[in-house]
């Protein structure tokens, strides 16, 4: 199948048929990387530009791994130090690292829809490394392809997504995913956070976490972000640990094989007790490797890279 | 200044509840009931078979940023827009910058009316020194310096007890306060509707209650007062519904509905759009044939437009730092005639006087009608008439239309104030 896309803006428009293409060329890349020689020459001679114009740690790295193991050239832009913060637009921000001649903006921003906007004013490919709270596409690709890797296909399985719903652009974008892969979703926390608008996307909201846990067999937590919640959407972190915190004896809720996921960045205590986090059912390291992949298959694929003829660098 | 002839019009005016095809005609800037054979000779004759002359339309919700913002708009560029669709008489908001909250900045926008304008405009004064919502603007040397009403429209005074002396005192003057609907506190950082949409597009929603939680408010301080409280652009169906009950209480109350809230909904943002960002919010169909159905039975008073207009460079941003606002006169009358009367069996007389009468009575304006000897302000319009509505070659100074590259229904002919033509249909004159 050739991929048509420039631009990788949401999962909400991908096809279940686009998803697995990338996850199928992202197990190639996985098993380059785990060579002695990382690199493919796929992308030598391109400029990978990351616009992260909001704080990250994992995407950006991720993202600037990929492009180097693609042996692209990359420009990391770092907003504290950038002309944004004298009131430089987006618009004029992109346009002038377009005018540089690179071949592709990987974005991330605060405002939702800003990865659209860009996508319609440049006439490079735009990847979104996460918009507001509305996507995170290639954290969907990456987390769904962690979970195929534990339990093969996704179809009938039960994933509960834990946490800060509302604000969760990882949530939207799994929730889509995770949709066409035939997972039954269930999203749970407190009701504030996980407003009922989400049924309307064919999920299942629950505010019950014993309920919503059983049999799950991938519970992914979410990082409550007391920066984006301008008001007080529950009483203190210590109420919600208490309610939804996932620790010992609530994982033996879930399903004996359950993996337990999280996006990073980890708020130890608040969302999960540390010894879940780093125990042998916790695959939040793995999600941060698969990371690489992935986004390999995303930059690859965007900037033109055939399908069928994935240099891996084993000719 | 010619005398008039427009012949064979289907003359509609709610107000001397006349609807008949006939002439119309004018003299010394006056409706009169005929002209002399002698005058008829000189008089500029206007062949109107097929079109409708109806009073001119009235606005009393625009923003033209005079003084402070022009590049946005002006009391020039303003009141061609407002020629071009048809309106005569505009009622001006007074958040400009420095705020119309003193009598010399409204002298200041009656002077640039005067010099600039080609359709009647009347201010309005703040009800809060600056907009701030903290201590009353000087209501009576506002109204001695000629405003018509009083609003913080932008901003909602969200202090209860500031409101309640607001129309207390404003009462004294028999001017009424028209509230822009909005607890403040619910809508911090939000950007359009809460609901499926904004879930979906992870953008920060503003729930109904917000804007009912006002409404009920006012309803209340109305009743308490005695005062007239006017309700700006209301969106929400429940907002409808409070308004329904506060009047069938009897209460002085009056409300109006913006051709954007019953005509889109939030659907409309699924592309991040800003040309759809705007305050109050789109909302859902729900509340789209609401507010329909509130202009129907009479619990929304009138259209107003809240032409906000906004440069391209302010509103092409990422959405959530674009600012709120749309511009409305030139698509008002196509957008009402094409969703009120096609879509939902509004007669045109019902809609004209939406747009003329009743807004004019709301400020207790000598305008809305073409009665025998009231001033000769005319709207002529084709309602068959097809066009292709272009923004960015529009008479406002900006462009942010939702409805820009779109084919509308319902052209204005000619614009007539005061006797002497000011849009022939295609220019102003």
């Amino acid at each position: 199948m050739p991929w048509t896309r420039r631009h990788l803006l949401t999962l909400e428009e991908l096809s279940l048929a686009e998803m697995e293409q990338i996850h199928s060329i992202a197990a190639v890349f996985k098993r380059a990387l785990q060579r002695g020689v990382k690199k493919v020459p796929a992308l030598r001679g391109r400029t990978v530009v990351n616009l992260f114009l909001e704080p990250s740690t994992r995407t950006r790295l991720a993202f600037e791994m990929a492009a180097k193991r693609l042996s692209a050239d990359v420009i990391s832009f770092d907003a504290a130090h950038s002309s944004t913060t004298k009131g430089e637009t987006l618009r004029d921000t992109a346009q002038n690292i377009q005018a540089l001649n690179v071949d592709m903006i990987v974005l991330r921003h605060a405002a939702s829809g800003s990865p659209l906007y860009l996508s319609k004013i440049l006439n490079i490919p735009v990847i979104n490394a996460g918009d507001g709270a509305h996507e995170h596409p290639t954290q969907g690709l990456l987390d769904t392809f962690t979970m195929k890797e534990h339990l093969g296909s996704l179809r009938g399985r039960k994933v509960a997504i834990l946490g800060d719903v509302l604000f969760s652009r990882v949530a939207r974008s799994n929730i889509y995913a995770l949709s066409k892969m035939g997972a039954t979703v269930i999203l749970v926390g407190p009701s504030t956070l996980v407003p009922h608008w989400f049924t309307e996307l064919g999920v299942e909201v629950s505010h019950d976490l014993k309920s919503a846990l059983a049999d799950a067999e991938v519970v992914m937590l979410l990082r409550i972000q007391h920066e984006r919640q301008v008001s007080s959407h529950f009483p203190s972190l210590g109420e919600y640990t208490s309610m939804f915190g996932l620790n010992k004896a609530r994982a033996a809720w879930l399903n004996p094989k359950a993996i337990i996921m999280h996006p990073g960045p980890i708020n130890r205590g608040v969302e999960i007790d540390s010894d879940l986090a780093d125990g042998p059912r916790s695959v939040i390291l793995e999600q941060v490797t698969n990371g690489i992949a992935v986004r390999m298959a995303v930059l690859y694929l965007c900037s033109g890279g055939s399908p069928e003829r994935i240099p891996d660098g084993s000719d | 200044m010619p005398a008039l002839w427009i012949s064979h019009a289907q003359v509609i005016d709610p107000a001397s509840r006349r609807n008949a095809v006939g002439d119309l005609f004018v003299r010394d800037g006056l409706v009169v009931p005929s002209l002399s054979a002698a005058e008829r000779k000189r008089a500029k004759k206007i062949e109107a078979g097929g079109l409708v002359a109806c009073p001119g339309l009235v606005d009393i919700h625009v923003h033209f940023r005079e003084p402070g913002q022009t590049h946005k708009e002006s009391i020039g560029t303003g009141t061609r827009a407002a020629a071009a669709g048809g309106f005569t008489t505009v009622v001006c908001m007074p958040n400009t910058a420095p705020p119309a909250d003193n009598a010399g900045t409204i002298q200041f926008i009656k002077d640039a009316a005067a010099r600039d304008a080609v359709v009647r405009v009347y201010p309005t004064g703040c009800i809060t020194v600056g907009r701030s919502g903290q201590a009353l603007a000087p209501f009576g040397s506002l109204k001695r310096a000629g405003v018509v009403a009083l609003t913080d429209d932008g901003d909602c005074v969200q202090s209860n007890e500031l409101m309640r002396r607001a129309a207390e005192y404003a009462r004294m003057f028999d001017l009424p306060i028209m509230d822009h609907c909005q607890d403040q506190s619910m809508t911090a950082g939000a950007v359009m509707n809460e609901g499926v949409m904004s879930t979906r597009l992870g953008l920060r929603g503003w729930t109904n209650a917000a804007e009912d939680l006002v409404v009920a408010r006012n309803a209340i301080l109305s009743g308490y007062t005695g005062a007239h409280i006017h309700l700006q652009h209301i969106s929400s169906a429940g907002a409808v519904e409070i308004i329904r009950r506060a009047k069938a209480d009897g209460l002085r109350i009056t409300a109006e509905a913006s051709p954007h809230h019953f005509a889109l909904t939030d659907d409309a943002l699924a592309s991040y759009d800003t040309a759809f960002k705007m305050n109050p919010p789109l909302r859902t169909e729900a509340d789209r044939k609401a507010i329909i159905a509130g202009l129907r039975d009479g619990t929304l008073d009138c259209i107003a437009t809240d032409h906000a207009p906004h440069t391209n460079y302010e509103k092409d941003r990422e959405f959530d730092s674009a600012p709120f606002g749309v511009i409305g006169l030139e698509t008002a009358l196509a957008v009402s005639l094409e969703v009120l009367v096609r879509q939902n069996r509004f007669s045109i007389p019902r809609v004209v006087d939406l747009l003329t009468r009743r807004p004019a009575s709301i400020v207790g304006l000598r305008a809305g009608t073409l009665a025998v000897g009231a001033p000769a302000d005319i709207c002529l319009f084709d309602p068959k008439g097809r066009w292709t509505y272009d923004a960015k070659a529009g008479f406002s100074k900006s462009s942010n239309s939702p409805w820009h590259g779109q084919t509308l229904t319902g052209k204005v002919r000619l614009t007539v104030v005061g006797g002497r033509i000011v849009f022939d249909g295609a220019r102003i004159v």
